[in-house]
């Protein structure tokens, strides 16, 4: 489980690996020369980052006939987020309810 | 990319074997635990039909057995039924992929309609996360991390 995370979170700290994310989030199922069109790096380059997302398995891969495509899998952040933000959401939730109902008149707070 | 479909792959490896894995995904008392107290009805028999059924009995999701292979693979039918905007688009095709790995099993869950921009796949893609994740928690620790979805205001 600390492994797991632990690849998560050095996969996130590279901007270019974010940007990767965010090119799938935009288009999902990219082959590799897809991913590469309009960077400023080099296929090798984007083919190691794909690797280290993998390896985090923050992107999953399906080969259909001779090409790979890349998929964003946002499972490990939500075990992320599950873990290490939800529970410092909960009182800012709590005091945005209070705040909404004193605002709208109710008065059994 | 595939612009007249949309599609995602999710993957999870969980510290389980694969029976009970697919004990986890099959069986409705375990199901109502990690799916947020919602649960199949089925016989899981090729060309069955199924139900996905809120826990206070409205249907949610209703679809086809097309294919079932304990415990590896499980593909079906699978439409909305309850948001008009969603079942209006018809079916989509989930496969459920179980691949054991050393000491895991690598759960893959690949949901694919055959349109540009469905509704319904945003909407699973947003739920399928949550209830993995709830999975891997219960069957690793016996516990889940997150219970019912929290209404706010």
């Amino acid at each position: 489980m600390k492994d797991e995370n632990d690849k998560v979170f050095k996969a996130l700290a590279d901007s270019s690996r974010r940007l990767l994310l965010d090119r799938l989030y935009a288009g999902n199922g990219q082959t590799l020369t897809e991913l590469c069109e309009d960077l400023d790096m080099t296929r090798q380059a984007v083919s190691q980052h794909l690797e280290v997302l993998e390896a985090a398995n923050l992107i999953t891969t399906v080969w259909r006939g001779r090409e790979k495509f890349h998929y964003l899998n946002p499972v490990p952040l939500q075990e992320i987020y599950e873990r290490w933000i939800k529970k410092f959401e909960r009182p800012r939730l709590s005091a945005l309810h209070k705040l909404k109902k004193r605002l709208e008149g109710d008065d059994d707070e | 990319m595939m612009m007249n479909k949309s599609e995602f792959v999710y993957a999870i490896y969980i510290r389980t074997t694969p029976e009970q894995l697919w004990s986890a995904l099959t069986s409705t008392d375990f199901m109502k635990q990690y799916w947020f107290g919602m649960h199949f009805q089925t016989d899981w028999k090729t060309g069955s039909s199924w139900r996905l059924v809120f826990a206070d009995g409205r249907i949610a999701d209703t679809g086809e057995i097309v294919e079932v292979d304990p415990p590896r693979r499980l593909v079906l039918k699978w439409r909305n039924d309850f948001r008009p905007e969603l079942k209006s688009e018809g079916y989509a095709r989930c496969t459920i992929d179980l691949e054991p790995m050393a000491g895991a099993v690598k759960l893959t869950i690949t949901h694919v309609m055959d349109c540009a921009e469905s509704k319904f796949i945003a909407a699973v893609a947003n739920g399928w996360p949550r209830i993995l994740s709830n999975l891997k928690s219960l069957l690793e620790t016996g516990e889940i991390l997150l219970k019912m979805p929290e209404a706010v205001g």
